[in-house]
């Protein structure tokens, strides 16, 4: 078991506040978290088109994941053996799939904000920066898919646009620590960035005619949370479903 | 004159070990993508780079075209398949993700092969960045995609997401059958 995967041996500079592999483990745990979620919907998405498209963005999250414990170190000791307070991950990515309004609320809150990070880190030359450049084009069409959903569900029936406008709404408190910056992430403009997100997530949430939520975007009880390793109630079950049969069978190969 | 004549060995050791080189990438090369079999990995541009370290071992680069893409497991395994069949002794394949795979590194041939198997060739990007649009707006006009079986271009994207992550779901208007495209990025 690993307790505390953070600060794992070999590190190398990051900044000041961390390193290269604590960031790597915040970015890492994102990707996998959400990609466990997204996954989820295998068997139970609305169409079989949008069954292969949700699928098909959990394993962009995946491969994205890989690469990123990877440099933290053994992928699989990292995903199935630590305990809920070693996850990095924002509380967003944990939260439950919902309806499918609430699922596609998290993937343009997501989204929006992994392809501003992405163009970010790609511009520079750090350790993120390859990663960061081939994973943005894919990331671009995670934001499209949820862009082209919001746009149908908000501005569509009375009903599913009440259904979205309740999702955004629930989500919103979990979009403040989306730009809190991350340590080790060395070369990101954070303010930049959280500007360039409103400007984004308003402008989609306008056009479906939905509301911009007016609440604070975080919730004051978990001030930094997922980034300390504090999570949500429906992460444990998530955990306890993704982690229990590497932890029933240790060591078992296909 | 034993100078001379150790340059010419040394001269001729290194156009063998170069023939050898491009036997074996040759070799590579043709391997089938596993999830397009129409392509070889060297078509296909994933192919970055083969060297020979000496007593045998050779060193093969592969680049996913998506970092998800699970298919890069297999394409290592039968690249190395196929390299100790072709005399290799030990064959060691790295994942490398720089510079980004793009579609315009399928080739010409790849190209015409995907379209002959039903699989719509990605349009060139030239060198400018992919950017998808932060509100879809009306399709594209210039470069339409073409139905791969009639040459229609009046086509309407199905899903954004097919069969594997580096392909789009089309319809054609005109003979009304679906079909993948390989989509730009």
């Amino acid at each position: 078991m690993v307790p505390e995967a953070a600060g794992a041996a070999g590190t190398t500079a990051g900044t000041a506040s961390g390193t290269t592999e604590d960031a790597a483990l915040a970015l890492g745990d994102d990707a996998l978290v959400l990609s466990h979620r997204l996954a989820e919907w295998a068997g139970h998405a609305p169409a079989l088109e949008e069954e292969v498209a949700l699928a098909n963005l959990a394993l962009d999250l995946l491969g994205q994941a890989r690469t990123l414990l990877t440099m933290v170190g053994d992928e699989d000791r990292l995903a199935f053996c630590r305990q809920e307070r070693a996850f990095r991950n924002v509380q967003l990515v944990e939260q439950p799939n919902g309806d499918f309004a609430h699922t596609i609320a998290r993937q343009l809150y997501f989204s929006t904000y992994q392809e501003l990070l992405w163009e970010q880190l790609a511009a520079g030359d750090g350790p993120f920066a390859p990663l960061a450049a081939k994973a943005g084009p894919e990331t671009a069409y995670h934001r499209d898919h949820a862009v082209t959903w919001t746009l149908r569900l908000g501005d569509g029936t009375r009903l599913s646009r009440e259904r979205m406008q309740r999702a955004v709404d629930a989500l919103w408190r979990y979009t403040g620590e989306l730009t809190r910056p991350v340590a080790g992430l060395a070369g990101v403009d954070w303010a930049a960035l959280a500007a360039g997100w409103a400007e984004r997530v308003g402008a989609t949430l306008r056009a479906a005619t939905l509301t911009v939520p007016e609440a604070p975007a975080r919730a004051v009880w978990s001030a930094g949370g997922g980034r300390q390793g504090i999570h949500t109630e429906p992460f444990g079950r998530l955990l306890a479903e993704m982690q229990h049969l590497h932890r029933s069978h240790p060591g078992a190969r296909w | 004159m034993q100078v001379t004549e150790a340059a010419q060995v040394t001269q001729g050791a290194q156009v063998t070990e170069a023939t050898e080189a491009a036997r074996l990438r040759a070799v590579a090369a043709a391997v089938p993508d596993p999830e397009l079999p129409v392509i070889g990995l060297g078509d296909l541009g994933v192919l970055r780079g083969l060297r020979l370290l000496g007593a045998g071992r050779v060193e093969v680069e592969l680049t996913p075209t998506y970092t998800g893409c699970p298919a890069v497991e297999a394409m290592a395994g039968e690249v190395r398949r196929a390299l100790l069949a072709a005399g290799a002794a030990e064959v060691e394949v790295r994942r490398v993700l720089a510079p980004p795979w793009s579609t315009d590194d399928i080739t010409a041939e790849g190209r015409r092969r995907l379209a002959a198997a039903g699989i719509a060739p990605p349009r060139p990007l030239g060198r400018a960045p992919v950017t998808v649009p932060l509100l879809p707006g009306p399709p594209g006009e210039e470069h339409p995609v073409r139905c791969p079986r009639c040459g229609a271009a009046d086509t309407e994207l199905i899903s954004r997401f097919s069969a594997t992550p580096c392909t789009a779901l089309r319809r054609c208007a005109r003979c009304a059958e679906p079909f993948d495209q390989v989509k730009e990025r």
